[in-house]
């Protein structure tokens, strides 16, 4: 226990230390975590040995991003993108695998091992490539969104790699494959269900599994969520959004299929649910920590005894490796018509190896189709590809970007209306009349509320809306709160909305927080908070009774709204000799603001500045329409 | 004398109602009679949100348009011109297909505060009522409707005090009698500078 406590506070220190370190250079969080992988493995020592155990685990960060990855695709938009995804991607695989198997025969590799060199070198790293995208801001681009269609035709692809990869194991084929299969399962004393299965059985089962994760995550999900939701235990629901993807990684391993593959299918599933945002904000946090240690695995397991050994060898295939990915890429981008920096981004961004690519290494040795001496080395040269990635797009900040920044300026107004979202915390009587009203003006609107009910109710009347706790800092993330122009804060919870204009206006200054008081002192409180914009759920509501009340007892329509206009008017007036005063008051005695007095208070301004009017006539607060007085004629005569 | 009686809106455009002392009474009588339809434009577009559909049915509906208001700054209160602005659309009341007023008559009630003597070239407002109200003679000529010259009260903040109220209210209710049996003798009333002076001697008979 006391080792497992030691090598834990070594990795967090040491990315606790690096990351952030990383970051104020500029080199973003994943070459930071590498760095610090580097340190504490390779150059000072500290761990070593354990490291690929850890690995394995940490692998199930990607599993994790995959699943996120999976909610941010509804599935119209993944059949949208199936031209890119196939073309582009398909092109990109094709293409790469075929000029470095051939380069592979070329340096002598018989053509099987060069082959299946050539597929795994074809991946790229979707864990480096969507981290960063998601810390750079680049998502969004043309360039960023290719290479996300590139990145998942490669996840898919894993599939028919791990079928494809046993046979090329010449050459007694499938009846060795099967029996690699079983010697791996008896030697990890992994569990499967597969081994030993006849291909068409096998067959069979990886479709029931799959199956299971598209039925079974849209049908039973929801009855799922809402039950655990019901409970309104929050650390109940991370441990269902948890449960749900171990359940499903473990599902796939069981049947010999990516976990990774599995949970974004998942993902896919889930993501037209109204419980996608929780999801998310519940997920987001355990893959980021689990990614940034599989970094650091990566780092620490750089083997500096083989790299010393090989280093003119790993060094040009990694350079060759790179080289052969950005050109190919490069020539795609010129085919699909990507232009200026995006180009650029696309074939930089997807020139390393990837994650899967020692997953695939160790498969291959375990089905005898790569030796374990060459499989170390090609481990080196994913590692050192994957090393020198944040170094690409640190070019490309730093040297691409400057370069086309001039063409650029033109397409700036495109992105922005994509950011003109408005997200909605509180949808009940109030929120749902604001995201009415702006939805029929063609606001995009993103609603979220903690009451499954509420929710329910929306779904029912076509208005997309997720459950979740608006006052959760990364619930707000996932809604986008980055790229919203404004929050609507409807909440009940008063303190609550305070707290959470608090953070919002800290946080994302440029985000304009609309918020709905309860009254006067919650007024004051959001206020004070740093709302934009207050107003008192029923102030308006009073106001066009107290109108409707007067015309009914007699007064003309026209002058019970000049009365109203004129109340509000005086509200107006006093509101900030008010506050100004809440606040002195509220400092004084920090927890009991004497709210009576106030009111007091302007209920005096108030009736005083009416009764001004009758004795005054010119009284500012109520001058209207006013005919000249009598005999004003035998001044205008003198006049003349 | 026509079988038909003419149908007469009235558009009564008064913001302050409560320290009228003219006007509202003679609306008040106005709606008393059975050929008139009289409308409150402050009463019902308190926040001059006008329904334009409704404003053109009823100018549909009617053949004799009256504009009845306190001259103010020589010309209309607000909510009248904004009445103008907002139902007086290209198509309805002028340019192509625009002809729905065509025909039909227009005149425009008011009270001046000033004495006939100051709305003269002399006085101090140096050009007559009917002078002033000329956009509105252009608007009835490009509408295609027949202008009557303003029926007119001048010093109407004094008017309680002389005694002139209530002949007056007399005297437009002659007008509107007149105008809805069609025997106001137009012509000659075209001519005069304000229509209520000569009024007793310009009916058909």
């Amino acid at each position: 226990m006391t080792a497992y406590f030691i090598q834990a506070f070594i990795y967090l220190c040491a990315a606790v230390i690096a990351v952030p370190l990383a970051k104020r250079f500029g080199l973003g969080s994943v070459l930071g975590y590498l760095m610090a992988g580097v340190v504490i493995g390779p150059i000072i020592g500290l761990v070593g040995s354990e490291t690929n155990t850890l690995q394995h685990f940490a692998e199930f960060g990607v599993v994790m991003m995959l699943f996120l990855v999976g909610l941010e695709l509804e599935p119209r938009m993944l059949w949208d993108m199936r031209n890119k995804l196939i073309g582009l991607g398909g092109l990109q695989i094709g293409l790469t695998t075929a000029i470095i198997t051939a380069a592979g025969i070329y340096f002598g590799l018989s053509w099987s091992i060069a082959l299946t060199v050539g597929l795994i070198f074809a991946l790229s790293s979707t864990a480096i490539v969507l981290q960063t995208f998601n810390e750079k801001g680049l998502s969004k681009t043309e360039g960023g969104k290719n290479a996300f269609s590139v990145l998942l035709f490669q996840d898919i692809a894993v599939i028919p790699m791990l079928a494809l990869i046993p046979l090329l194991a010449l050459p007694e084929l499938v009846e060795q494959a099967q029996a690699a299969v079983g010697q791996a399962a008896q030697q990890h004393e992994e569990l499967s269900l597969v081994a030993g299965l006849p291909g068409w059985a096998y067959g069979i089962v990886v479709m029931l599994a799959i199956a299971a994760v598209v039925v079974g995550g849209h049908y039973l999900s929801r009855p799922l969520f809402r039950y655990v939701a019901s409970s309104g235990l929050r650390e109940i629901f991370t441990a269902t959004a948890l449960m749900l993807v171990i359940g499903i990684a473990a599902l796939m391993s069981l049947v010999g299929l990516s976990p990774a593959l599995g949970t974004f299918l998942a993902g896919v599933v889930l993501a037209n649910s109204e419980f996608r945002h929780e999801l998310e904000s519940n997920i987001e946090p355990f893959k980021g920590l689990l990614l940034g240690l599989f970094f650091i695995t990566v780092g620490a397991g750089i083997d500096f005894g083989v790299l010393a050994d090989n280093i003119g060898p790993v060094l040009g295939i990694t350079a060759g490796v790179m080289l052969v990915k950005a050109l190919v890429l490069f020539l795609l981008a010129l085919i699909f018509r990507i232009k200026n920096s995006d180009r650029w981004l696309f074939a930089l961004s997807l020139a390393q190896a990837g994650e899967f690519g020692f997953v695939l290494l160790s498969y291959t040795v375990q089905n005898h189709v790569i030796p374990t001496d060459l499989a170390q080395m090609l481990s080196l040269v994913v590692a050192l590809s994957m090393f020198l990635t944040p170094g690409l797009f640190i070019f490309f900040d730093k040297v691409i970007v400057p370069r086309f920044e001039h063409f650029e300026n033109d397409r700036e107004t495109d992105e922005i209306t994509e950011k003109g979202t408005v997200i909605i915390a509180g949808i009940g009587r109030f929120g749902q009349m604001v995201n009415r009203f702006l939805r029929a003006n063609k606001i995009d609107t993103v609603v979220l509320d903690h009451q499954i009910s509420q929710v329910e109710n929306l779904k029912k009347i076509n208005v997309k809306s997720f459950y979740g706790d608006a006052t959760q800092p990364d619930l707000l993330h996932t809604a986008g709160i980055e790229e919203a122009t404004m929050l609507v804060i409807a909440i009940d919870n008063n303190e609550r909305a305070v707290e959470l204009t608090k953070y919002v206006k800290h946080t994302y200054p440029k985000v304009k927080v609309f918020a709905r008081a309860f009254d006067r002192g919650h007024h004051f409180e959001l206020k004070h908070a740093g709302a934009d914009f207050i107003i008192s759920e029923t102030y308006h509501s009073a106001l066009e009774l107290g109108k409707e009340a007067l015309i009914s007892l007699g007064v003309h329509p026209f002058k019970a709204e000049q009365k109203k206009a004129t109340l509000r008017e005086l509200e107006l007036c006093y509101k900030d000799s008010l506050f100004e005063s809440w606040k002195k008051k509220t400092e004084d005695s920090k927890y009991s603001a004497h709210f009576r007095e106030l009111f007091i208070e302007l209920e005096t301004a108030i009736a005083k500045a009416m009764k001004s009017d009758h004795f005054d006539e010119q009284a500012r607060v109520e001058r209207g329409w006013t005919p000249p007085p009598k005999d004003y004629e035998k001044e205008m005569n003198k006049t003349e | 004398m026509s079988e038909d009686k003419k149908k007469i809106l009235v558009l009564f455009a008064h913001p302050a109602q409560e320290r009228s002392e003219v006007n509202k009474p003679l609306f008040t009588d106005c709606q008393q009679h059975g050929d008139v339809t009289a409308v409150d434009l402050y009463r019902e577009y308190p926040t001059f949100h006008i329904n334009i559909d409704k404003e053109q049915q009823r100018l549909r509906e009617h053949d004799v348009i009256i504009f009845m208001f306190p001259l103010y700054w020589y010309s209309t209160p607000a909510i009248l011109k904004q009445w103008q602005d907002l139902v007086l659309e290209y198509g309805f009341a002028y340019g192509a297909n625009g002809h729905a007023l065509e025909g039909k008559t227009f005149l425009c009630a008011v009270t001046a505060g000033g004495s006939e003597a100051a709305y003269q070239q002399a006085g101090y407002n140096h050009f007559t009522v009917r002078e002033l109200l000329q956009p509105l003679e252009q608007t009835a000529s490009l509408t295609g409707m027949n202008y009557l010259p303003p029926f007119v009260l001048f010093s109407a903040r004094n008017a309680v005090e002389e005694n002139r109220v209530n002949a007056h209210i007399e005297s437009f209710r002659h007008l509107l009698t007149a105008l809805a049996e069609d025997n106001l003798d137009v012509e000659t009333s075209r001519a005069l500078p304000v229509l209520n002076t000569k009024l007793s001697g310009s009916f058909n008979a």
